[in-house]
């Protein structure tokens, strides 16, 4: 022990423990991307062999080093910059652990934690990869990361001091402070970082200028789970936005949400192409293409979020020069792995033919109709800044062109589900399930005409949604059922549950679609609000229910002062229940926010919102029936639901499977 | 700067937007400004449209539209008056005029071009031709013989 040595100096220079041990993953880093790279061209194993304690290194490394900074917070140390600009010692504690993430630097901390854990499993659970392809893969993973690191410590380093520690912080935006917003970043990031390994992937198998069904095999599964964590993250910012901005809108076609709808469509298109590697060895290279664009734009959508470029709340980070940083990473990546492209897409011979009517031609049409809506996001997204760039015109893209442009796609991907996800591969007939899908239309007409009949007025929007709801949902069960073959009912239910979990998995996911699309257009068109001034004791009634404003309190919350109010919902002369909508203040930061009252249901959301007291005595309250709305995250959730069961297929594992099996002596 | 910050703060406050005082007595009359108001952005704000942003200009355009509907302008000579004194900035769905046709029609010409370019694919890909070869037939009729 060295003199005058106490273990408290440790503790007290944790923080610049942690910021050392970041700055040691990006030494690794730098040393896992070039050296298992030369190790692969050379054939030398010992240089390949770096890349897995590499991998693991780097990330124990960040794990430690996000956890110096996760304790930090937790501790309310105002030493650190970050902490006093974030947290507040009031705030509870859960959101003093999502104040870690919730502002600029430690969002790229997590962002970096992501990265390094998909590169670290990769290296633990890759041990069915060829060794050469495993060192690329992680060559390629370590890249990005090195990109990341360098951004992080010399843009936005999260451990910087401050030379007079505050005695308070600042409070987190209130906005952040919620359930569904702390853990949305989470989720979405393990989305737009678990691309980067498609991406490696894609990378690496144009290195090494193959591509065959087993790397659409390894590829898949990493693929897979990046959109089941985009689809929940997606899922949990847009039911964040329902409850916590005030008037129960779910999508506003802002340039972030399309950030992360960007990645999330093209994801999906790259799912199914992979599919056609896997199964057919066709489409080789526009998989690859995919693989990389996939993950170029979860690098945009880091560009718009950081650059506030197209400004908007989730931008706390309005620093031009970090977003020229990451637009430099973006083009070098992106660049590069294009130019690579350019130069080996053309040796992927692909191997399967079929003919017109077949599966292969299904997802191809399903790969035109993603790929081009993500377009239309796109354009509809960077158009202002084009226009103005180019045409001097200052203008907006909002909600309207997006409702405009991108529905049809949606509409045409709903029609064709059902008619591809039956024809068989390579050479398929529509004869031979002519009837069972004239059926499911008849039945889906049936069930649209029933729904207009029973609607008030004569929008087309609530009738077509319920019409393409059943017949995806139907047409989902109509594939599964199809696939138990021709016997008696006995045998089919047996076969069923011993079809492939995959198969099951592509069936939970397309029927959380179908319930996804009727979700939004019945709410959307069967929505009813009413605003107005009450006094508190008055009776209304809004369609079939009743309100009642029997009370409004003032009270005080940990770090917020709330007005809240007793609102009795009532069907008739029995009381439903009782709601009580909050309008908040928050002092540190300044802020209002509104905390709506919701009375969750199967068929309908209650939806109430207090407002302000009125000069003229009374408040102003808001009441929205929203029909079917949780409809819309159920689909949701039955997507991310058919990834899981798909992930879980022995298919996928069986790379996993063969590493552990005994290696077969050679003969001698 | 710090201005620009500071509206975009008030705006992000998610309070509510119309208010009942605001609103016409004529549920005709205020429908039609509902719809058209969800189709102009509030200047000051992110990308919100009138129709939900809480900021003063906000509530203040929402009162001149309702205006010049109670004086009997058509919807599209309400939004011009808009777009007159405010820009194009406020549409939140762009006219289809100049190089925004650009933004209207490359989607769709993108999508017919993939729709070629798959259908060749896919034509190259086929027929497909299940019938062996005369090798294959013998190679088959070998094994089936032995």
């Amino acid at each position: 022990m060295l003199p005058g040595f106490e273990l408290r100096y440790v503790w007290r220079m944790l923080i610049e423990l942690g910021h050392f041990a970041l700055i040691l993953a990006f030494g690794v880093a730098i040393v896992q991307m070039i050296v298992p790279m030369i190790g692969a061209h050379r054939g030398n194993a010992g240089w390949m062999a770096v890349a897995e304690p590499a991998a693991t290194t780097q990330f124990l490394l960040v794990a430690f080093s996000f956890a110096v900074l996760t304790w930090a917070f937790v501790t309310s140390d105002f030493s650190l910059q970050l902490v006093y600009a974030n947290s507040h010692t009031a705030k509870p504690m859960i959101y003093k652990i999502s104040g870690v993430w919730g502002n600029h630097e430690g969002s790229m901390l997590l962002w970096l934690l992501i990265l390094t854990l998909f590169g670290a499993s990769a290296a633990w659970f890759g041990g069915g990869l060829p060794a050469r392809l495993r060192a690329r893969v992680l060559a390629v993973q370590a890249s990005i990361g090195v990109a990341f690191f360098a951004f992080i410590l010399f843009t936005s380093n999260p451990f910087l001091r401050l030379a007079v520690p505050p005695l308070n912080g600042r409070d987190l935006n209130p906005l952040l402070q919620d359930p569904g917003l702390a853990f949305h970043p989470p989720f979405l990031y393990l989305g737009y970082v678990g691309l980067s390994m498609s991406f490696s992937f894609a990378v690496a198998a144009l290195i090494e200028g193959r591509v065959d069904a087993a790397w659409g095999r390894w590829v898949r599964p990493w693929t897979l789970a990046a959109w089941m964590f985009l689809t929940v993250g997606i899922a949990l910012g847009s039911w964040w936005a329902y409850y916590e901005l005030g008037w129960g809108g779910f999508w506003f076609w802002d340039p972030v949400e399309n950030a992360s709808f960007m990645p999330w469509l093209i994801a999906a298109a790259l799912l199914h192409s992979a599919i056609v590697v896997e199964k057919r060895e066709a489409l080789k290279s526009w998989t690859i293409l995919l693989a990389i664009l996939a993950f170029g734009f979860s690098l945009l959508g880091a560009f718009i979020v950081r650059s506030g470029v197209l400004t908007s709340v989730h931008a706390f980070a309005n620093d031009p020069e970090r977003g020229m940083l990451i637009l430099i990473i973006l083009a070098i990546f992106l660049g590069g792995a294009l130019t690579l492209f350019a130069a080996r897409a053309g040796a992927m011979e692909a191997k399967g033919v079929f003919s017109v009517v077949s599966r292969e031609s299904a997802l191809i049409l399903n790969n035109i109709l993603l790929a081009v809506s993500c377009f239309v996001v796109f354009i509809g997204t960077i158009w202002p800044l084009v226009a103005e760039m180019l045409f001097d015109r200052t203008l907006s893209v909002g909600p309207p062109f997006f409702d405009a442009a991108f529905t049809p796609f949606m509409v045409a991907l709903a029609v064709a589900l059902p008619l591809g996800s039956v024809i068989a591969w390579k050479r398929g007939s529509l004869a031979r399930v002519k009837t069972s899908l004239a059926a499911l239309l008849g039945v889906s007409l049936a069930f649209g005409a029933l729904a207009f009949a029973i609607q008030t007025g004569r929008s087309a929007l609530g009738p077509v949604g319920v019409m393409l709801g059943v017949w995806v949902v139907g047409g989902s069960l109509l594939d599964l059922w199809l696939r138990s073959g021709r016997d008696g009912l006995a045998v089919r239910i047996g076969r069923l549950r011993r079809l492939p979990r995959a198969d099951w998995g592509k069936a939970v996911a397309h029927i959380g679609m179908g319930v996804t699309i009727f979700g939004i257009a019945a709410m959307l068109a069967w929505e009813k609000e009413d605003i107005r001034v009450a006094q508190i004791g008055d009776r209304w009634d809004v369609g079939q229910f009743a309100f009642t404003l029997d009370d409004v309190r003032e009270f005080e919350g940990p770090n917020y002062l709330t007005t809240m109010a007793d609102m009795g919902v009532w069907r008739g002369d029995k009381q439903l229940g009782l709601l009580q909508p909050e309008k908040r203040f928050y002092p540190v930061a300044n802020m209002p926010t509104t905390e709506a009252a919701i009375r969750n249901g199967v068929l309908r959301d209650i939806y109430v919102v207090i407002g302000d007291a009125q000069d003229s005595g009374g408040y102003a309250v808001r009441v929205y029936i929203k029909p079917f709305a949780n409809w819309i995250w159920g689909g949701a959730i039955l997507m991310a639901l058919g990834g899981v069961l798909s992930l879980s297929d022995r298919r996928l594992r069986v790379g996993a499977a063969a590493a552990k099996m005994p290696k077969p002596v050679p003969a001698e | 700067m710090k201005r620009l910050v500071l509206a975009l703060l008030l705006c992000a406050a998610p309070l509510w937007a119309v208010e009942p005082g605001e609103m016409l007595d004529d549920p005709v009359l205020e429908d039609r400004a509902r719809a058209l108001s969800q189709g102009l952005r509030c200047p000051v704000c992110r990308n919100e449209s009138i129709d939900e942003s809480n900021a003063t200009l906000a509530k203040e355009l929402r009162l001149v539209l309702r205006e010049r509907l109670v004086a009997g302008d058509t919807d599209q000579q309400a939004v011009d008056y808009m777009v007159a004194r405010y820009g194009e900035f406020v549409l939140l769905r762009p006219d289809a005029s100049g190089a925004n046709l650009i933004l209207w029609l490359a989607a769709p010409g993108l999508l017919l071009v993939a729709l070629g370019i798959g259908w060749v694919t896919i034509r190259r890909r086929g027929p497909v031709d299940d019938k062996l070869s005369a090798d294959e037939k013998a190679e088959l009729d070998k094994i089936l013989r032995s």
